[in-house]
C-alpha cells in the first residue's frame, strides 16, 4: 500500500513528460519525449563506451573521496582533541572552507591538465571540508565522562582514541561522508565536462558539441540514477556501520 | 602553565598562523617565480585593479545578481511546498522519489539541458539554474521542521478552531523557521558554486567568465583574483547570512535560552 503513491507519482510525472513533448508544448527538438529518451537511454547502456565511462566516473569519486576520508579524518580528529591546534587553524580553515572548488577549475585545467590528477585534486580538495569539520565537531562533541572515565581505567592514549572517541565521533563523520560522497560525485563529473578527463562528464561535453539532445537527456538521466545510488549505498553503509547507534534503531525518534 | 599563559598563546597562535601560511606563501612563489604561481601582494594587486572598483559592475554586479534572484526564488518556492508536504503525509510520499532524484543529480549534468530548454545562456537560464538546485535544501529542511512541530501546538490551535491558514500563519511557519534558516544558508553556499559553474560553462559577464576568458588567455594573474574574489564572496555571503538570521531568530534563541533544557 505505501508503494502506491510514490510509483503512481513518479508515473504521473513520466507520463506529464511525454505528453508535453508530444503535444509540443515543448518542442521535441528542445524536450524529446519520455519514451525517446528512455529508447536513447537504452541504447546507450548496451555500449561499451558508456560503462567505461561510468566506470571512470565512479572511480574519480572513489578515489577522491578516499582521498579525503584518508586526509580529513586524522586530521579532524587531531584538530578536534586538541583545543590549541583547532585555534590555531580555525582562520586558514573557515576561509579556504567557502571557496567553491569550481573557481579552482581553469586553475587545474593550466596546471595538472586533463589528466585524472585533476580530476582526484578536484573530488578531494571538495570533499576534504565537510568530512574535516564534522569530525572535529564529532570529537569535541565526545562525552567528557566517558574520556575521565576511560582515563581513569588507565587506557592509553591510543586505546582511548580507538574505544571512546572514534565510536562516539562516528555518526558525525558518517553524515561528513554522506555530505562528501555526494559532492565528491559533483566535482568528478564537473572536471570530466570541464576539463575533458575522460568520464561521463566529457561524454556529456561531446555530445553537446554535436546536438545529440535525445542522449544528452538519456545521459543526464543515467547520471542522476549514478547519483540516487551512491547516495542510497552510502546511506545504507552507514545503517550497517552504525547499527549499534540510538539513532539508527528501529523506531528510533530522531 | 597556568590558565592564563595558555589562553594568550592560543590567540597569539591563531593570530601567527594565518600570517605565518601567507608568508610562506608569498616566499614559496617568490623562489619559485613561475607565471603560473604569482605571488599574493601579485594576486592582491590585480584584485584590486580588476574588481576594486573600476569594473566592479561588468564582472562582480551580474553575478551577485544572479546570486540573490535564483535564491530568493528557491526559498518562496522551497518553503511554499515545503510547509504543504510537511503537513501532509500522502504529499510527502508522491514528492519523495522526485525530490530524492533531483537532489541527487550532479548539478552540471544539468548544465546542457538548461541551455537547450530555455534558448538562453543569459540571465534567464542563469538564474533559473541556480534557483532549481536551491530550491532542495530548503524544501527538505521547510518539511522536516513542519514535521518536527510539537503535534499538541496543532491540536491546540485545532480545538480552538483557529482556520488553517492562520494555523499556518501564527504555528506552522514560525516553529519551522529556524530549519528553514539553516535549509538557507545551505542553499546560499550552493548558490555561489551553482553561480560560478553556469557562468564558467558559457556566459558573457560575471566572476565565472573571468575564469572562463583567463583559461583562454593563459593569463593566471585574473584567474587567481577570480579564485580570491570567489572565496572572499562565500565567506562574505555566509557571514552576512549568520547576521540576518541571527536577527531574525532572535526570539527563537531567546526562548530557548530561558526553557531548562
Amino acid at each position: 500500500m505505501s508503494a502506491v503513491v510514490p510509483i503512481l507519482s513518479v508515473l504521473a510525472a513520466l507520463g506529464l513528460w511525454e505528453l508535453i513533448s508530444r503535444t509540443e508544448t515543448i518542442s521535441q527538438r528542445d524536450l524529446p519525449a519520455m519514451s525517446t529518451t528512455v529508447q536513447a537511454l537504452w541504447s546507450m547502456v548496451q555500449t561499451a563506451a558508456f560503462w567505461i565511462a561510468f566506470g571512470q566516473t565512479v572511480r574519480g569519486w572513489a578515489i577522491g573521496l578516499g582521498l579525503a576520508a584518508a586526509i580529513a579524518i586524522p586530521v579532524g580528529i587531531a584538530l578536534g582533541s586538541s583545543d590549541f591546534a583547532a585555534s590555531a587553524f580555525r582562520v586558514p580553515i573557515e576561509f579556504l572552507r567557502p571557496i567553491p572548488s569550481a573557481a579552482l577549475i581553469p586553475l587545474l585545467f593550466l596546471t595538472l591538465g586533463t589528466t585524472l590528477k585533476s580530476e582526484i585534486f578536484l573530488a578531494t580538495f571538495g570533499a576534504f571540508w565537510p568530512l574535516l569539520v564534522q569530525t572535529m565537531y564529532g570529537v569535541r562533541d565526545v562525552d567528557p565522562i566517558a574520556i575521565d572515565t576511560a582515563r581513569s581505567f588507565r587506557l592509553g592514549r591510543f586505546e582511548r582514541l580507538y574505544r571512546v572517541t572514534l565510536p562516539s565521533a562516528l555518526p558525525y563523520i558518517f553524515t561528513g561522508i554522506r555530505i562528501s560522497s555526494t559532492v565528491a560525485l559533483i566535482l568528478a563529473f564537473t572536471a570530466e565536462l570541464f576539463m575533458g578527463t575522460p568520464g561521463l562528464g566529457h561524454q556529456m561535453n561531446y555530445l553537446e558539441s554535436f546536438g545529440l539532445n535525445d542522449q544528452i537527456y538519456a545521459l543526464a538521466l543515467a547520471t542522476g540514477f549514478l547519483g540516487v545510488a551512491i547516495h542510497f549505498a552510502v546511506s545504507a553503509l552507514e545503517r550497517y556501520v552504525l547499527r549499534w547507534h540510538p539513532s539508527q534503531r528501529k523506531g528510533a525518534t530522531t | 602553565m597556568s590558565p592564563r599563559l595558555y589562553r594568550t598563546l592560543k590567540i597569539s597562535a591563531e593570530i601567527a598562523v594565518p600570517i605565518l601560511l601567507l608568508v610562506a606563501w608569498q616566499l614559496y612563489t617568490l623562489a619559485r617565480d613561475d607565471p603560473k604561481f604569482p605571488t599574493p601582494t601579485t594576486i592582491v594587486a590585480e584584485f584590486q585593479d580588476l574588481f576594486l572598483f573600476s569594473q566592479f559592475d561588468t564582472h562582480v554586479v551580474p553575478s551577485l545578481e544572479r546570486i540573490f534572484v535564483g535564491f530568493a526564488i528557491a526559498v518562496v518556492i522551497g518553503v511554499a511546498l515545503g510547509i504543504p508536504l510537511g503537513l501532509s503525509r500522502i504529499g510527502r510520499s508522491a514528492a519523495m522519489p522526485h525530490i530524492e532524484y533531483w537532489r541527487a543529480i550532479p548539478p552540471p549534468a544539468l548544465l546542457p539541458i538548461s541551455i537547450i530548454l530555455l534558448h538562453s545562456i543569459g540571465n534567464t537560464q542563469k538564474i533559473s539554474f541556480i534557483a532549481f538546485f536551491c530550491i532542495f535544501p530548503v524544501l527538505l529542511n521547510t518539511i522536516d521542521g513542519v514535521r518536527g512541530i510539537e503535534p499538541t501546538l496543532i491540536d491546540t490551535a485545532r480545538s480552538y478552531r483557529i482556520p488553517t491558514h492562520e494555523r499556518i500563519r501564527r504555528i506552522v511557519f514560525p516553529a519551522a523557521l529556524p530549519q528553514i534558516f539553516a535549509g538557507m544558508r545551505t542553499s546560499l553556499a550552493l548558490a555561489v558554486i551553482v553561480m560560478v559553474l553556469s557562468e564558467y560553462f558559457s556566459s558573457t559577464d560575471g566572476v565565472g567568465y573571468v575564469l572562463l576568458i583567463s583559461k583562454n588567455t593563459f593569463e593566471f594573474k585574473p584567474m587567481w583574483a577570480a579564485i580570491l574574489l570567489i572565496g572572499i564572496l562565500g565567506y562574505l555571503l555566509n557571514a552576512l547570512f549568520l547576521l540576518v538570521e541571527r536577527h531574525v531568530l532572535a526570539w527563537h534563541r531567546g526562548w530557548r535560552a530561558a526553557t531548562p533544557q
